[in-house]
């Protein structure tokens, strides 16, 4: 699938999917829940235009540790974090940096697709945009349809623009979501588990999105399939008691492990 | 299949690649043997056997192929299995050279031996040894013997060139001879490819035990 490329400094219209060069780091990311140290300083270069995937058992930290990167973390009661997230060199956690604008440039997409129930499709993607104060007609018009465009969604919706996005299938209310996400051209795409709801043939389809995506913005996925991390990845980062025990090469991790903890969690032996 | 059960079909893949080892490696033992006591029924009868090897073969890229399907095996797991996939079709082809030597031991039968058998059987028994060091290699999962192992193959080539050079002086002395040479020269070239495939099974044992790729022996 081509998703389509547009210039940066054309205007609102081109606000979905730019060609962002930068990658995301964490660097010694800790994260606590109601006292318990969750995540224990996680150092994690997410490379720019690569699909990185994040593994581990349950419990490990990789969904808090996804959170934490768009400062979504800090919106869980008695949750907090501290270390640094690097985004084009600056910390997003820097005092005067505004979370809502983090989350525009740091999309997210979750484990169940969450359309917002009383919108229309195009509603839910034009959301993002019109939050951000976009009222013209046409814009909206143009950023709808590359978002879905690039979705891989506008061909099966682009006569029910107007019908609720909860009338969609399953697979197509979470491609409705990454549109939605794409809308306001995030430099990261999160994705939290965003097949474990889905069927096989609604999960190849998001896992196709997410590879041609990663040609312009950096995916990091969190997945507790291992077939779809060896599948969909370039990167694979294995977690384990809220530590990041290796990562490497996606090809590496999965055929010759360094530390034995991946190698017995991949081959089943725990977890 | 539970996790156990795969656990356990894992290891129960190794032991059956050992048998199909003991199944070749008897195979040729006998094929060398049948030539040298010119015995037509011994001949046949590892002929017939070559389809007992074959059906193992068979089986073990079946089973196999249902665990990489069923159970997607990854790291050390998906390394035995693909180790186990190539080790055995090294295995079925060493079988197939003794259906060859047995197939000349026939047509050798009916004629005396142009000369007493030497370095044939000494081909023989270094074939056997890389054999067995293979499998211990395999089963103890040990890469260092699995590359010492295949040191033996540079001696099984250098005992094929003299074979050669041998049959070579029996031919020019006497051309009648050549039928009968030519078929010793063609038993020796069987044996040294079965060399040949058991360094493809060390080259397949450090693979399964360390990731690494690399041929032996160039």
């Amino acid at each position: 699938m081509q998703v389509e490329r547009v210039e940066p400094n054309s205007g609102l219209a081109s606000r979905a999917i730019i060609d962002h060069a930068g990658g995301i780091e964490a660097r010694r990311v800790h994260a606590w829940f109601d006292g318990h140290h969750v995540l224990q300083g996680i150092s994690l270069k997410v490379a720019a235009r690569q699909v990185t995937a994040i593994i581990g058992p349950s419990g490990c930290g990789k969904s808090t540790f996804l959170r934490c990167l768009n400062r979504m973390h800090e919106l869980i009661p008695r949750a907090s974090a501290s270390g640094q997230v690097l985004l084009d060199g600056r910390d997003v956690y820097m005092p005067g940096i505004d979370p809502v604008l983090v989350r525009r440039r740091i999309g997210m997409v979750f484990q169940k697709p969450n359309p917002f129930p009383t919108m229309s499709v195009y509603d839910n993607v034009a959301a993002g945009l019109r939050l951000a104060g976009e009222r013209d007609r046409r814009t909206l018009d143009k950023v709808v349809e590359r978002s879905l465009r690039a979705a891989a969604l506008w061909e099966e919706v682009k006569d029910r623009l107007s019908k609720p996005g909860t009338s969609l299938s399953g697979g197509q209310q979470q491609r409705l979501c990454i549109a939605r996400a794409l809308a306001v051209s995030p430099e990261v795409l999160l994705m939290d588990e965003p097949c474990s709801a889905l069927d096989p043939a609604a999960t190849l389809r998001i896992e196709e999105l997410a590879r041609a995506l990663a040609r312009q913005i950096t995916i990091v996925i969190v997945t507790h399939n291992m077939q779809q991390a060896a599948r969909v990845s370039d990167i694979t980062g294995f977690f384990l008691n809220g530590e990041l025990i290796e990562v490497g090469v996606t090809d590496e991790i999965f055929t010759r492990p360094r530390d034995h903890r991946t190698e017995d969690y991949i081959t089943g032996r725990f977890g | 299949m539970t996790r156990e059960l795969y656990l356990k079909e894992l290891d129960t893949l190794k032991t059956d690649v050992v048998r199909m080892a003991t199944m070749a490696g008897e195979a040729i033992h006998g094929a060398v043997e049948a030539l040298r006591d010119r015995d037509i029924a011994r001949a046949d009868r590892i002929i017939a056997e070559d389809d007992k090897i074959d059906a193992l073969h068979m089986d073990l890229e079946n089973r196999c192929m249902r665990l990489l399907a069923t159970q997607q095996p990854m790291a050390s797991d998906l390394r035995a299995i693909a180790s186990v996939l190539a080790i055995t079709i090294d295995l079925e082809r060493m079988a197939d050279h003794a259906e060859g030597i047995s197939k000349a031991a026939k047509r050798l039968a009916d004629q005396p031996l142009l000369k007493p058998l030497i370095d044939i059987p000494r081909m023989e028994e270094l074939v056997q040894q890389m054999l067995r060091e293979a499998m211990d290699a395999f089963l103890r999962r040990d890469p260092d013997l699995a590359e010492a192992m295949t040191k033996k193959d540079d001696e099984i080539d250098g005992l094929r060139s003299q074979v050669f050079r041998e049959l070579l002086t029996y031919m020019l002395s006497d051309p009648k001879t050549t039928p009968r040479a030519l078929e010793l020269l063609l038993v020796a070239q069987h044996l040294e490819r079965a060399a040949d495939h058991i360094t493809n099974i060390g080259e397949r044992v450090i693979y399964m035990v360390t990731g690494e790729l690399r041929e032996l022996n160039v």
